[in-house]
């Protein structure tokens, strides 16, 4: 996909998402004046949405024109390599969060860990096993223990009772 | 003056409680660290640490991320000289003496001058910042909402006018922001707003953390996976106590060019849309065209180092002017606080002169700290930092990423926001690479509530007319401002275009 391709894709999506926004100003709200309290409640979204719409459609007009060094580039939007660690990265991220909410923060951690320095870095088996462990209990000590702020566990909760009789 | 000495000393006493002095000392040290890093810059750094802040009381915490914003202008000259690749954008300028010198084998004395000149920017700055915040604070408290609003608006209007980005394409960051910080609960009607597909996520709206660490840290972070595929080259830094005492002895040699840039960052960083970075390019094309030998910038000049140095930092100083004065951040990173003063139950804006005196003057207190022990733990630790920076960045882009997502969790303690930070994470990063401005973004996210409910209240008072923003001399100021900024940049292209035109025509009429 060339650049040039990507702004015209880029620039009909956000078109369509500040169509959607108007259209959700509107459901079931006021965007005209409610005597005795002021603007209706939808009419700021409503407005706003349509500015953006108005600036998508002055980005895909200067598409058209080719006024901008987007429009005119043919060079390549995303290049193999590029492709190859952003999108591991981000199917790595997707995974580490659907892991979270079913089998729990800290075992998809150790996974995710594990995978990025190991399998993806390359690292020494001592430094990836290190930081495997490392992180996640230094995540659990500072947010569990010091801030008590539960992170999710799925299904992996029984595992971390005896630490809660040890810390609370 | 006096009562401001008085309040000086309070807040000076204020930042060495052990708590404050020791949250500073952390933030100094992280943020010469996340300024270093290739890729994280202050507002990186300040987005994914603000959640681990809630530990700490407001004053702590806002003492910390401002020591991290301050180290990570500090650090960011790190990189740039001996990698040749900035920190942050905020060093882009300092590569082009800095790197030269590295070359040469005075890295040493391209990072003393670094230091130096942020030291002085620094120290200019919060002195300036001092002797404007409490006139200012007390003429802000004369603003009413439709005053507010339309400084809201001008603070918009800079983006349009002076950031340099495509026009539609900033207006777009700007108002997507807006429109986010209004999904959830509508404080006047009680009614849910814009919940897409009925998630109940929705409901508690869209957090501006959730925002800011997705693009900043996800989107961030992938970006600089991208770019930095490649080998870095470190150069090495040789220094012994002799050639430090030579480097100190160098000072006199850039103090004028640092004072100067020092000025110019801290008024550019006092614009929304200016800031650091645009601060410190300015400083060095300003130093460069006032030299008697401009050919020597770029092969090695220590002044080019000084200029930019001296700039970015006050600039940081700058920004918080406005932030903590009016209400209305000069900065991405700035944004960020302010948005952290709302989660600790603060309101930003005069006020807060009044009404937490010990938190604005701690605040200022600790800058003057921050700025000593930045300076300190630079000199002391690059060899250090030479170190960290050769590390792959596949072992710091995991950690970063985990970082994120409890950070992100933190909060609202909601997986709906987790999805949604990875959403905007890739979006913004898609985005970027189409030159779609972010910072507008999470500026607009975090004044969003504010502008309209000052918006509302402003036509409540009205009952309707909008002329109300017309009729009140200080908010006609402010719009007229704003439409001037809003139209600069049309008025240059027409400019220019006529400029062509003449230039073409001369052949035809004569």
């Amino acid at each position: 996909m060339t650049v040039r391709t990507a702004e015209l894709v880029a620039g009909v999506a956000l078109t369509l998402i500040s169509i959607l926004l108007m259209y959700k100003s509107t459901d079931g709200l006021s965007i005209g004046w409610v005597p005795g309290s002021g603007p209706g409640s939808g009419a700021w979204p409503f407005w706003l949405s349509a500015i953006m719409l108005l600036s998508c459609i002055a980005i895909l007009v200067r598409w058209f024109m080719r006024a901008t060094p987007q429009a005119r580039s043919d060079a390549v939007f995303i290049d193999a390599g590029a492709l190859r660690i952003v999108g591991i990265t981000m199917i790595a991220l997707a995974a580490l969060l659907l892991g979270t909410a079913y089998i729990g923060l800290y075992l998809s951690l150790f996974a995710f860990l594990f995978f990025y320095l190991r399998i993806l870095g390359r690292h020494s088996w001592a430094t990836s096993v290190v930081l495997t462990i490392a992180i996640p209990v230094f995540i659990f000590g500072f947010f569990e223990y010091l801030m008590t702020i539960p992170m999710p566990k799925g299904i992996s909760e029984p595992l971390f009772y005896p630490i809660y009789d040890l810390i609370y | 003056m006096q009562d401001i000495l008085l309040h000086l000393g309070q807040g000076l006493l204020e930042a060495l409680e052990p708590i404050n002095f020791g949250m500073m000392l952390i933030g100094c040290l992280i943020g010469l660290f996340i300024g270093a890093m290739p890729g994280l810059g202050s507002v990186n750094g300040v987005a994914i640490l603000l959640p681990v802040t809630f530990l700490v009381p407001p004053t702590a915490a806002i003492i910390f991320l401002a020591a991290v914003y301050y180290g990570a202008m500090y650090g960011g000259a790190i990189s740039s000289i001996t990698l040749g690749i900035p920190g942050a954008s905020t060093a882009v300028a300092t590569v082009f003496d800095g790197r030269p010198l590295a070359v040469q084998g005075k890295a040493d004395l391209a990072l003393s001058t670094a230091a130096f000149a942020s030291f002085i920017g620094g120290t200019v700055s919060i002195i300036l910042f001092t002797l404007f915040a409490p006139p200012l604070a007390t003429f802000a408290l004369r603003f009413g909402p439709p005053e507010s609003f339309c400084l809201m608006m001008l603070a918009f209007a800079t983006f349009v006018g002076l950031g340099g980005d495509d026009i539609p394409k900033t207006i777009f960051s700007i108002v997507i922001g807006l429109v986010l910080a209004t999904i959830g609960l509508d404080v006047v009607s009680g009614r849910p707003r814009l919940l897409f597909f009925d998630l109940p996520g929705f409901y508690h709206g869209v957090n501006f953390l959730v925002l800011a660490i997705g693009t900043y840290g996800i989107g961030e972070m992938l970006w600089t996976l991208e770019q930095t595929r490649g080998d870095v080259q470190v150069h090495k830094v040789k220094t012994t106590f002799r050639r430090f005492i030579d480097n100190l002895k160098r000072v006199k040699d850039y103090f004028g060019t640092a004072m100067m840039g020092s000025l110019l960052g801290f008024f550019v960083g006092i614009l929304p849309a200016a800031g650091a970075t645009p601060g410190s390019l300015m400083a060095y094309g300003m130093t460069k065209a006032m030299s008697n030998r401009p050919e020597t910038y770029g092969q090695g000049n220590p002044k080019g180092v000084a200029a930019p140095e001296s700039a970015n930092n006050a600039a940081s100083t700058g920004s918080m002017l406005p932030m903590i004065t009016l209400g209305i951040p000069g900065s991405p990173t700035t944004a960020i606080l302010l948005g952290g003063m709302i989660i600790w139950g603060l309101r930003p804006g005069p006020l807060l002169f009044t009404e937490h005196p010990e938190f604005v003057w701690g605040l200022i207190g600790s800058m003057y700290m921050a700025n000593l022990a930045t300076l300190i733990f630079n000199l002391a630790l690059i060899p250090v930092f030479v170190k960290v920076l050769t590390l792959k960045f596949t072992i710091l882009a995991p950690i970063i990423f985990v970082l994120c997502i409890v950070g992100g969790y933190a909060p609202e303690q909601s997986m709906h926001d987790l999805w949604l930070m990875l959403l905007f994470g890739v979006a913004g990063y898609l985005l970027r690479k189409l030159d779609y401005p972010l910072a507008p973004a999470v500026l607009a996210i975090v004044l969003g509530p504010l502008a309209e409910q000052s918006l509302r209240q402003s036509l409540l008072m009205s009952q309707g007319e909008m002329s109300i923003f017309f009729t009140r001399p200080l908010s006609l100021i402010f719009l007229v401002c704003g439409v001037i900024l809003f139209l600069y940049p049309f008025i240059v292209a027409w400019r220019r275009r006529l400029q062509q035109a003449k230039a073409a025509a001369p052949p035809s009429t004569e």
